[in-house]
């Protein structure tokens, strides 16, 4: 089957490529685009590890066909870091509170969590677990997870506040 | 889990998707936001050579109401569903069913469209549409038709659209100002499919029930509306043996398989038991 000519916008650069329609997204930025930022879990749309920003929305990018996201702006991993190249206040919040341990989970929960607090920039803990419930954790038990998205919330926050 | 190769296709029409269909037969499937499909070209259980994405088919997306009628296109994610404001006031079951499927990566792209119309039984908004007594819009190369969500439904996986028709629009009676509604759902963890399911709609005046509908999901084939259970409600004041015998006429047309979610029976029993809870909350929030 022939393949086709891809144009996406990924973390702010035009970026294009040949790949046959069926290729799923994960393999694109992974292969294609060296971005490896994106874990292939579960492949099932199950665990999250995949987790990529796309037109706006978190999606799980081994679901998605690689034409679907043909003109699309896609967010990894490698483009939530500030501008300047220090860390995201989510970046730092899981660092700081211990919100990963193996890690492999870490960038879909990252992404998953810019997200949810651009729609939400003030959730209750109700509302990061709910808004989290797509992404698995096998260490850390989600309760430093939680902690740190507080955390980047008030941060996020403050800073907003600060700036006006 | 690499999917077979297809032809990839974006038609930016309704016309242009039958076209498409109409030329490539049973080799082509519509895409809305995947999140069957995709699993199923995954596991090569579905090997479509033609893929036709409905995505920049602008027409397919939106809520609104329409002379008493409250209409969702087909394309509208269970996100924009969970998130609308008109849906909120007036047919609150439809984004509290929303916001039990899944997780919200799939809500994002999960499409009501797509939940509907590719009958499979464990999906959620089916029942929903039986008990609300909406109706599906299906558009082919004759025109345009509806079908009643409680005639859709043939067998897992196949239904009343035919291979050249896209399921455009959803239309739902809106709701009387005042009812009751609940969708009492178990599932033995987030992103799964009921165990058994139920969804139930009330009217209540005076502490009567004037009108009653009660459908079922993921304890047969299809979804299941379960009107001989719904009538054991009206004219009652949803006492204790009214609703024993909603229960046990819901659990009666129940045909559950056994598999992961449990045995035939206890499925039956839990089917039961949201039927029970699903009228306890419904008449709770009539009025």
């Amino acid at each position: 089957m022939s393949k086709m000519h891809v144009k996406m916008n990924v973390n702010g650069a035009e970026v294009e490529g040949l790949a046959e329609p069926r290729t799923l997204l994960i393999h694109f930025l992974r292969e294609q685009l060296s971005l490896t930022g994106p874990h292939i879990g579960c492949e099932t749309s199950h665990c999250g590890a995949c987790t990529v920003d796309l037109n706006g929305k978190s999606v799980k990018s081994c679901t998605v066909f690689v034409a679907q996201s043909n003109g699309a702006e896609v967010t990894t991993i490698e483009g939530i870091a500030n501008a300047d190249g220090t860390l995201h206040a989510l970046q730092e919040a899981f660092r700081e509170h211990h919100g990963l341990q193996c890690g492999f989970c870490t960038p879909g929960m990252i992404t998953r969590a810019y997200r949810l607090l651009q729609e939400n920039p003030n959730p209750s803990e109700e509302e990061i677990r709910y808004g989290i419930s797509g992404n698995l954790c096998r260490c850390t038990g989600y309760q430093n997870i939680v902690k740190a998205i507080q955390a980047a919330s008030d941060e996020l926050n403050a800073s907003k506040e600060a700036a006006q | 889990m690499i999917p077979g190769s297809f032809e990839y296709h974006r038609p930016e029409s309704v016309d242009g998707a039958i076209a498409l269909l109409n030329e490539h037969g049973d080799e082509a499937r519509l895409l809305a936001g995947g999140h069957s499909l995709i699993p199923m070209m995954k596991l090569r259980m579905a090997v479509p050579s033609h893929i036709v994405d409905l995505q920049a088919i602008d027409s397919l997306h939106g809520i609104s109401e329409e002379g008493g009628e409250l209409v969702i296109g087909a394309l509208t994610t269970q996100h924009e569903v969970l998130t609308s404001d008109l849906l909120a006031a007036k047919c609150p079951i439809i984004p509290e069913a929303a916001a039990l499927i899944a997780d919200p990566q799939v809500r994002y792209c999960g499409t009501i469209g797509g939940n509907v119309a590719n009958g499979d039984p464990g999906n959620d908004m089916p029942a929903i549409m039986q008990a609300l007594g909406a109706r599906f819009r299906a558009v082919g190369p004759n025109g345009s038709r509806d079908i009643a969500a409680r005639d859709y439904y043939e067998a897992a996986y196949f239904t009343e659209l035919e291979e050249n028709e896209v399921l455009t629009q959803i239309r739902i009676p809106t709701p009387a100002v005042g009812h009751g509604s609940a969708y009492e759902k178990q599932k033995r963890k987030i992103g799964d499919y009921a165990t058994a399911a139920a969804a139930v709609i009330l009217t209540v005046e005076s502490g009567r029930c004037i009108s009653a509908s009660i459908a079922l999901t993921n304890v047969a084939s299809t979804p299941l509306y379960a009107e001989a259970a719904a009538g054991a409600l009206v004219g009652t004041d949803l006492g204790a043996d009214a609703v024993d015998t909603a229960v046990r006429l819901a659990e009666e047309i129940t045909e559950p398989t056994s598999d992961g979610r449990g045995p035939a029976d206890f499925r039956t029993h839990v089917a039961g038991i949201m039927v029970r809870r699903a009228i306890a909350r419904a008449q709770k929030n009539a009025g």
